[in-house]
């Protein structure tokens, strides 16, 4: 039935724009409540022990039970790990980025190595990094830091060389000097290439704080209470900071997207 | 010859490696030299800065390990160790390899098929798109401990719960560069097999598939490169013994340094050689297909 309904929903044509992005929004979310009501139904129906896999009303009940601990995992993993590191990474990423692109050498140097590191297993330097900051959130914004900076430093680069030869010529005949190239003209045609970066690493990000927490944190922390809960086979408890994650990950995400819509609604993607 | 190495950017490159290997020996000489002058102290004798240097390149565990000593581990640990020994980290790579394949193959497939419904079915772009992408924004490597301890909990154990993790991972660029890629071609294209009579049947696999072939090995280079993450972090919790994440983990607990850059290493080759091998893969078919530049 729920099938048929966004079928239905779907083939509609609707001109207007309002309703239409309600309905776009609606399909995905029917969609999202029916797979949650299986769930439900099949956890339930075929007795699926709760170890195994807790139906979502368990898991909701358990939300809501426990949000003082919630609150406080997310506080030391988000706020502290994930934010400060994202900040630190995309910001030297960008910085040495715009370094880089003045000398071509440079660039012919860095960018395969840049595409190099960016595909390898960087989480790996957790354990390294939680013996050299300790066990705080330092460690993991480090961590944080080395994952985001990679993906920011090569797009922006190639992002950086998008602007055609033809809008440098005619910045060229406006006398205009490196600088003023850089910000009127390279900058915003490299956006969306950064937001490209910034999405990337905003899940990255929330990834490496919470892996590195499982080298070891103080007794706070969504990794942290992931895999002790594990150990000790609550898993509600689990599902229940996965969902937090999963939240926290998607609000971030979205919001780094809205605002790419902002600053770069003249490319044609959007338009 | 001397003209096409200074055009390319084998000299850039070599320029750059040996400054990181420069800079890697600085910060040596800066992180392990307060150990060493803590053990001159200790000892109450003096200690110049010329004695201090030589000493920082070969402690036993050090802050941060020297490129040689790096590679002398590496070398100990796989020329001259035998392969199928638990200590050889060709063995370990192996497990580490086996896995990322197995969960690679799974995502692609998963990929390609969930591209294909997409691509042929509004309903299942309209609904299933959205929670695609949302699936990504859920940190699965942060999850996937839990995932190798419940399904263990359950009897499934060995190279299927890593390789699950890997296929997370690995169908989400698929899907994504697939539903681009036969998305291609364009509406004359289109129109062309409609004046053919093309059936659906038809217009995929004489014209959708082939023009998303380009797209499709972009993503794989991707999906390549994080089924590998997937299966080092899916080897993390305490239960698995054997594997490249295995060995990070045993290196951290026991304060081996060596051995956690010696496994890093071991990784970061594996992920180059495999993003490697499917870029010769890429070419190799463009060529046949001639679409090559």
């Amino acid at each position: 039935m729920a099938w048929l309904l966004v079928s239905n929903l779907s083939t509609m044509k609707i001109k207007s724009y309002i309703p239409r992005t309600i309905v776009n929004l609606t399909i995905p979310l029917i969609f999202g409540l029916t797979l949650l009501f299986l769930w439900e139904v099949l956890t339930r129906g075929l007795g699926v022990p709760s170890i195994l896999l807790p139906p979502p009303s368990q898991i909701g009940v358990r939300i809501a039970n426990s949000l003082p601990i919630l609150a406080a995992d997310f506080q030391q993993t988000f706020l502290k790990a994930v934010l400060f590191g994202y900040v630190v990474g995309c910001a030297t990423g960008f910085a040495i980025a715009i370094v880089v692109d003045r000398s071509p050498f440079m660039r012919k140097g860095l960018m395969p190595i840049g595409n190099l590191v960016a595909a390898l297993p960087i989480v790996g330097m957790a354990p390294i990094m939680v013996m050299w900051f300790g066990f705080d959130w330092q460690s993991k914004a480090a961590v944080v830091i080395v994952m985001t900076f990679f993906p920011m430093l090569v797009n922006t680069v190639a992002g950086l060389s998008t602007a055609g030869h033809m809008e440098r010529d005619l910045m060229r005949t406006y006398a205009s000097n490196y600088w003023q190239t850089l910000f009127k003209l390279r900058l915003p045609a490299a956006l969306p290439f950064i937001f490209n970066a910034l999405k990337i690493n905003s899940t990255l990000a929330l990834i490496g704080a919470i892996v590195a927490e499982f080298f070891g944190t103080p007794i706070v922390g969504m990794g942290f209470r992931i895999s002790t809960e594990v150990g000790r086979m609550n898993v509600d408890m689990v599902w229940a900071e996965i969902a937090m994650a999963a939240l926290a990950g998607s609000l971030f995400y979205g919001l780094v997207a809205l605002i790419e819509r902002r600053l770069t609604f003249w490319h044609p993607s959007y338009r | 010859m001397l003209k096409t190495l200074a055009k390319g950017s084998t000299i850039p490159v070599l320029v750059v490696t040996t400054a990181i290997i420069v800079f890697w020996y600085a910060c040596v000489v800066w992180l392990n030299a307060p150990f060493e002058r803590d053990q001159a102290e200790r000892a109450k004798k003096e200690i110049t800065f010329s004695q201090i240097l030589p000493k920082t390149m070969e402690q036993k565990r050090p802050v941060l390990p020297a490129p040689h000593q790096v590679v002398r581990e590496i070398w100990k640990t796989t020329v001259l160790k035998n392969v199928t020994s638990k200590r050889s980290l060709v063995y370990h790579a192996w497990i580490t390899l086996s896995s990322t394949l197995l969960g690679f193959a799974f995502g692609t497939l998963l990929g390609i098929a969930l591209a294909v419904g997409i691509v042929h079915s509004q309903t299942l772009d309209k609904s299933l798109m959205p929670w695609i992408i949302t699936s990504q924004t859920i940190p699965i490597l942060a999850i996937a401990p839990m995932i190798i301890v419940v399904l263990n909990a359950v009897g499934i154990s060995g190279l299927l719960p890593k390789a699950f993790i890997s296929m997370y991972l690995s169908f989400f660029p698929v899907a994504v560069g697939m539903v681009k890629g036969l998305r291609s071609p364009d509406i004359m294209q289109l129109d062309l097999m409609h004046t053919y009579n093309a059936s659906k049947a038809q217009l995929f696999w004489k014209l959708r598939w082939p023009s998303s072939i380009p797209f499709l090995f972009t993503s794989l280079k991707v999906a390549i490169a994080a089924s590998l993450v997937g299966a080092i972090v899916g080897e993390l919790p305490t239960g698995a013994i054997s594997g490249l994440g295995a060995r990070l983990l045993a290196g951290s607990y026991y304060g081996q340094t060596i051995q956690i850059w010696s496994a890093l290493f071991m990784a970061a080759f594996l992920a180059a050689s495999l993003v490697w091998l499917v870029g010769v893969i890429d070419r190799r078919v463009l060529k046949r297909m001639g679409m090559a530049q």
